[in-house]
């Protein structure tokens, strides 16, 4: 098993979510969250007093998938994801030690 | 002669210029970063009960109260003692003097308002409510004698100010700038991003302050009639205008239109037009705003540059905007529109000008002297900021233990 976690633009959320429903993804836990990467910041201009705006809004979606399914999960967030700009964002995978439903205590990839 | 409809028609616009408080405090509200928006929300809001009972108890008899000395009104009005049915015949002969008397409140609650906007996100509740009191005493009421009570030394120089140019903005404009220089700036100002964290609020209260200047501008004639449907007009133009205006100056020097933009060029018109709403046809009310719209944004834009924090920009837009307004009355004031008022320079009369700037200059000499010794005196006594801790942690939570927004 393994926990997928997608930092991606905030609008490109429900088409990613979309794909990911017809591919069958069961699940995934979604935060908006701000950062910074090779973008940086913006500029924003408020009665003509310019602020530079370091951290960007993105959201990250973290799923946990057995592991044959993490390639084409992540292909297809790529694909959605992408606009071939800076500030697309990023991939991160890790693996999953233990799964466990709360409601049954089943565990493992059964859990998933 | 008591007449209904002038009745009906003043209590109406006494009601719309009291909902200008809460619009002010969404106005402002929205420009603070949310950690104190409840902070600026409430330091509008209360003023709503402390100069509501201020005005009743001693207020009102201060600023229109039997004159003394053409300075202020003496006590005869205490408590509203005799300010009931009868009407009160120098200000209007056809509604109650107790009409007058609750009309004029909403002007006491809104005025000193103007100003929490120059010392947002810094100062100590407990202080803040004395000073309110202090200055709406000692400096509003005077002043308001001065130019509307009868007996009042600017009236008497036939110095004209329709519903408040004079009296309300550029009193609490400069006031502003007392309590910039003597609060001073924000922790981190200049260093750290000071973003106004809803703006939505802004807008929103930018238009109820548009829909409730109505009764503030119109209100002013004291009657349903010509007078008041010319100042209705008059006040709507100019704000048309100014909102334009602002938006296409910074468009043209920073490229963007912007939302906070048009809300401020609409408040902008809204305080130019006030002092000549009752006295300008509808021609020079556009002129009038095109011109606050471009000179305000000017001075916002400025701001940085003078080295004060007056957070909101009271004084660029209440201080710059009334004072524009003030003399632009004395350019485009006109005896066809107003047989009561006078003409302005372009309709061949200097000398109202001159009256005008003295107006002026009197008004920003008393209320900056005044309010920047109560700013002092208050500093020195109660202390006039929380504590940088407090400050950082945001007055929602240091001053009111409450927060805006619970997620």
């Amino acid at each position: 098993m393994q926990k997928i976690e997608a930092i991606i633009q905030p609008f490109k959320l429900e088409p990613v979510k979309e794909a990911l429903h017809a591919i069958s993804v069961q699940g995934m836990t979604v935060t908006e969250v701000k950062g910074f990467g090779r973008q940086k910041g913006i500029r924003e201009v408020y009665r003509g007093m310019e602020y530079q705006v370091d951290f960007l809004p993105k959201v990250k979606i973290e799923i946990v998938a057995a592991d044959d399914k993490v390639k084409d999960i992540i292909a297809t967030i790529i694909e959605q994801a992408r606009t071939g700009r800076i500030g697309d964002g990023k991939i991160f995978v890790y693996p999953v030690g233990e799964v466990i439903r709360i409601r049954t205590g089943e565990t493992g990839e059964s859990a998933v | 002669m008591m007449n209904q409809a002038d009745t009906a028609f003043v209590l109406v616009s006494a009601a719309l210029v009291m909902l200008m408080t809460p619009g002010l405090a969404l106005f402002y509200g929205g420009m603070v970063r949310s950690k104190n928006v409840l902070a600026t929300l409430m330091e509008n809001f209360i003023l709503l009960g402390v100069m509501g009972l201020l005005w009743a108890l001693w207020g009102y008899s201060l600023a229109f109260g039997p004159d003394l000395g053409h300075f202020i009104g003496n006590l005869d009005y205490l408590g509203l003692r005799g300010v009931g049915a009868e009407p009160f015949k120098t200000y209007s002969e056809t509604i109650p003097h107790q009409t007058f008397m609750i009309y004029q409140a909403m002007f006491a609650i809104i005025t000193p308002a103007l100003i929490t906007g120059a010392f947002a996100e810094r100062l100590k509740f407990s202080t803040f409510l004395v000073f309110m009191i202090l200055w709406a005493t000692l400096v509003y009421c005077p002043v308001a004698h001065w130019v509307w009570g009868d007996g009042g030394w600017l009236k008497g120089l036939g110095a004209l100010d329709f519903a408040g140019g004079t009296v309300v903005h550029i009193n609490a404009g400069i006031a502003a700038l007392a309590a910039a220089l003597v609060v001073g700036p924000r922790r981190g100002y200049g260093a750290e991003p000071m973003i106004p964290h809803n703006l939505g609020l802004t807008v929103l209260g930018a238009g109820l302050l548009w829909f409730g200047w109505f009764g503030f501008n119109a209100g002013s004639a004291l009657a349903a009639g010509a007078l008041a449907s010319s100042a209705f007009t008059a006040t709507h133009l100019a704000t048309c205008a100014a909102t334009l205006a602002w938006v296409a100056t910074e468009w043209i020097v920073r490229g963007k239109p912007t939302t906070l933009g048009a809300a401020s060029g609409a408040v902008a018109g809204l305080v130019a037009v006030t002092p000549a709403a009752g006295f300008v046809g509808p021609m020079s009310a556009i002129l009038i705003g095109l011109g606050a719209g471009v000179l305000c944004y000017l001075v916002v834009l400025a701001k940085p540059k003078l080295g004060y924090d007056d957070s909101l920009d009271v004084v660029g837009v209440h201080g710059v905007g009334g004072l524009w307004g003030a003399l632009a009355t004395g350019l485009f004031a006109s005896k066809l529109v107003n047989p009561a008022g006078a003409d302005g320079l372009f309709f061949g009369n200097p000398s109202l000008l001159f009256t005008q700037v003295i107006a002026v200059a009197a008004t920003l000499a008393y209320s900056f002297v005044l309010s920047y010794l109560l700013f002092k005196i208050l500093d020195a006594t109660m202390g006039l900021r929380v504590t940088p801790e407090e400050e950082m942690a945001g007055l929602d939570l240091s001053e009111h233990q409450e927060a805006g927004y619970n997620l």
